[in-house]
C-alpha cells in the first residue's frame, strides 16, 4: 500500500485534526512534538504492515468463551446522589450535571 | 553488620495471617506497625498517593473484636491498592491531575473480596497516570523510587505496589497488568508479581486503559502468597462480562514443589538479542534451578513475539483513546475554567482534557485516535490485530511442546531515573518480554532470580495455558524454595527508624 512505502509525516494541520478528533487542545509545542513522536512510532509500527496475515482472523477475545448473555431485568444500580456526588457542577436537586452551553 | 531485627526476613501474607488467627498479634497492632514503617520510609520512596490512616485502623479493630473475622484468608494482613482500582470512600486518582479528589462512590470487585478475606486496606499506591507507563515516572504527583537503588525507576506502571512490597510497607499489593505493568515493576523491585488469565480476576471498578489487555493481580513476596491472593480475587462476577466462570482452583494445594516431567520451554530465538548479560546468566541458572526439581528444559520458538511491540501500542492505545474519552469533565474528576462565559461545551471538553492529561497519556490518545479514524483502521487496527492471531497460534504451538515458558521479565535491570523520558519509543521497548502474555491472554508471573553486580534485582518470568495460573505458581514457588533471591530486602534510607511487623 502506497501510505507505507514512505514514512508517515504530519503536517501541523493534521494534527490538529487529529487533537480535535480526539478532544485535545494542544498548545504549539505539543503539536510540533507529538508530530514528530507519532512519525517515529509508526515508522516503528511499520515492522506489523510487512507481515503477511493473509486468510488470518483479527483476533476479537481471547480467553472468553462462556455465554454473557443474561436476563434483561431491572436491577438496581448507583443511587442518583452518588452518581452525582463527583461532579465538577452537578446539579443534586434537579439529579442532573450541568455543562455549558452547546449550541451558540 | 546488621542487627538482628534488621536482618529478620520480612514476614509474608501468610505468616502475618497466621499470627492474627493464632491470636498473636492483634489486627490492630500489624495495622500500627505498618503504617508506622509507612510514616518512616514512604518520605524516602513515595510509594503511596493516599494513606488511608483512619479507615485501616477502624477496619483492624473491627477485626479485632469479632472473633468470626479472624478467620478470614486474609485477616489482619496490610495491604496496597493501585491507585486506578476504586474503593469506596477513598481518593482514587489513577495517578492523573484528572482525577484529583475523585472519590469512587463504590468498590471494585477485588477490593471488596479482599476486605472480605480480612484485609486491611492500608492505602493507595502511585503508578504511572492511567497505568501508561514503565517507570511510574508518568504520575502527574511525582515518581517512585526503587527501594533498592534511590536513583533507579522502580518499574511501572504498578511501580508504587512493587515498591511498596519490596520495602516491606504491606506484604501485598494489588496491581493491574495491561502490557507487563505486574510483572516488570516485581523484577524491577526484587518482589513476586502475577498477572493472570484475562477474564481469571474481574475488571470491575478497575479504571479502564485497554481493555481487551488490562488484568488485575498481585504483588508479594513468594509464589506461596500470590497463589493466596489470587484464590480470594479470582472468579466468576456478574458486573464484568469478561469474567470468566471456569471454576477457581485450590492455588496453594498446587506449590508440591515437584517438578519432576515439567516441560520448561525457553524461546531461544527471540533472546538472542538486546538482552543485558547478567539478565541472561540470572535466567540460565534459574532453569538450571528448575531441571534440578525434575524439570525437562526444551527449546521453543515464538517467531511473531518479536513484533510484539509496535502489534500492543497499535491495539493498546487503540483502545485506550476510546476509553479515555470518558473523562470529559461532566460526571466526575477535574473541569477546567471557562476563559470565558462564551466558551461552549467543545471548548471545555477540550481545554479540561488538555489540562487533566499528562503529557504520555495525551499522546497515546493521539496515537490511538489516529489508528482507528477513517482510512487508517485496517492497516493499522485490524492489521495489529490479524497479528496477534499469529501472536496467539505461536503460544498454541509452544504449549505442545512445552508445559510453561521462561523468559527474563525486563532486557535489563532497572534503569536510572530519567534516563527514558525524552524518548517514548526507546521506553516502549523495554517491554518486549511482557506485552505477549496481554496479547494473548496468558497467565505469566515474575520471580526474583538474581541480582546485578551493581545490587539491582532480576526477574524471571514464567508463562503458562490460558487459566493455568497452577503450573506458574508451581514452577516459581519451586524456585523459591531452593533460592533466597526473594528473602533479601532492601536497606532502609539512613535515618529511618527501624519498624517491622
Amino acid at each position: 500500500m502506497l501510505a507505507f512505502a514512505m514514512p508517515v509525516v504530519f503536517t501541523r494541520s493534521e494534527i490538529e485534526a487529529l487533537a480535535a478528533l480526539a478532544n485535545l487542545e494542544l498548545d504549539p509545542a505539543e503539536t510540533d512534538l507529538f508530530g514528530r513522536q507519532l512519525s517515529e512510532i509508526l515508522e516503528y509500527a511499520r515492522q506489523v504492515q510487512e507481515i503477511d496475515t493473509t486468510g488470518v482472523p483479527p483476533t476479537e477475545s481471547v480467553a472468553t468463551r462462556h455465554g454473557v448473555d443474561r436476563p434483561d431485568e431491572v436491577r438496581p444500580s448507583l443511587p442518583r446522589p452518588d452518581a452525582l456526588m463527583n461532579a465538577p457542577d452537578g446539579a443534586p436537586d434537579a439529579g442532573l450535571f450541568r455543562v455549558p452551553r452547546v449550541i451558540g | 553488620m546488621t542487627s538482628p531485627a534488621r536482618s529478620a526476613r520480612l514476614a509474608t501474607v501468610g505468616e502475618t495471617r497466621d499470627l492474627v488467627q493464632r491470636g498473636e498479634r492483634s489486627a490492630t497492632e500489624i495495622c500500627e506497625a505498618a503504617l508506622a514503617r509507612i510514616d518512616a520510609l514512604d518520605p524516602h520512596l513515595h510509594a503511596f498517593t493516599t494513606i488511608a490512616r483512619d479507615r485501616a485502623r477502624e477496619r483492624a479493630r473491627t477485626i479485632d473484636q469479632d472473633p468470626a473475622r479472624r478467620s478470614g484468608a486474609l485477616a489482619g494482613v496490610p495491604v496496597s491498592i493501585k491507585d486506578n482500582l476504586c474503593t469506596r470512600g477513598l481518593s482514587t486518582t489513577a495517578s492523573s491531575r484528572m482525577l484529583e479528589g475523585f472519590v469512587p462512590p463504590y468498590d471494585a470487585t477485588v477490593v471488596a473480596r479482599l476486605e472480605a478475606a480480612g484485609a486491611v486496606i492500608v492505602g493507595k499506591t502511585n503508578c504511572d497516570e492511567f497505568a501508561m507507563g514503565s517507570s511510574t515516572e508518568n504520575s502527574a504527583f511525582g515518581p517512585t523510587r526503587n527501594p533498592w537503588a534511590a536513583d533507579r525507576v522502580p518499574g511501572g506502571s504498578s511501580g508504587g505496589s512493587a515498591a511498596a512490597v519490596a520495602a516491606g510497607l504491606t506484604p501485598l499489593s494489588l496491581g493491574s497488568d495491561t502490557g507487563g505493568s505486574i510483572r516488570q515493576p516485581a523484577a524491577h523491585c526484587g518482589v513476586v508479581g502475577l498477572k493472570p488469565t484475562y477474564g481469571r480476576v474481574s475488571r470491575y471498578g478497575l479504571l479502564a486503559y485497554a481493555s481487551s489487555l488490562d488484568q488485575v493481580g498481585p504483588l508479594t513476596r513468594t509464589s506461596a502468597d500470590a497463589a493466596l491472593a489470587l484464590s480470594v480475587i479470582a472468579g466468576h462476577d456478574t458486573a464484568d462480562a469478561t469474567s470468566a466462570s471456569d471454576p477457581v482452583p485450590d492455588y496453594e494445594a498446587g506449590l508440591t514443589g515437584d517438578l519432576r516431567g515439567v516441560r520448561i520451554g525457553v524461546p531461544v530465538r527471540l533472546l538472542e538479542r538486546g538482552v543485558d548479560d547478567e539478565v541472561t546468566g540470572a535466567m540460565d541458572r534459574a532453569i538450571e534451578v528448575l531441571v534440578a526439581r525434575g524439570a525437562r528444559r526444551v527449546e521453543i520458538d515464538l517467531p511473531y513475539a518479536a513484533s510484539a511491540i509496535p502489534v500492543y501500542y497499535l491495539i493498546a492505545t487503540a483502545e485506550a483513546s476510546s476509553n479515555l474519552a470518558r473523562y470529559d469533565g461532566v460526571r466526575y474528576g477535574f473541569r477546567a475554567a471557562p476563559d470565558s462565559d462564551r466558551d461552549d461545551l467543545r471548548t471545555m471538553y477540550a481545554r479540561t482534557r488538555a489540562r487533566g492529561f499528562g503529557s504520555e497519556v495525551k499522546r497515546r490518545i493521539m496515537l490511538g485516535t489516529y489508528v482507528l479514524s477513517a482510512g487508517y483502521y485496517d492497516a493499522y487496527y485490524l492489521k495489529a490485530q490479524r497479528v496477534r492471531t499469529l501472536i496467539r497460534r505461536d503460544y498454541d504451538a509452544a504449549f505442545v511442546e512445552a508445559d510453561v515458558i521462561v523468559m527474563p521479565t525486563s532486557p535489563t535491570p532497572p534503569f536510572r531515573l530519567g534516563e527514558c523520558t525524552s524518548d517514548p519509543l526507546q521506553m516502549y521497548l523495554t517491554d518486549v518480554f511482557t506485552v505477549t502474555a496481554n496479547l494473548a491472554g496468558l497467565p505469566a508471573l515474575s520471580t526474583p532470580c538474581g541480582f546485578s553486580a551493581a545490587g539491582l534485582p532480576i526477574g524471571l518470568q514464567i508463562t503458562g495455558r490460558l487459566f493455568d495460573e497452577a503450573a506458574v505458581l508451581r514452577v516459581g514457588d519451586a524456585h523459591e524454595r531452593d533460592t533466597d533471591w526473594w528473602t533479601r530486602q532492601p536497606t532502609d534510607p539512613p535515618g529511618t527508624e527501624e519498624r517491622r511487623n
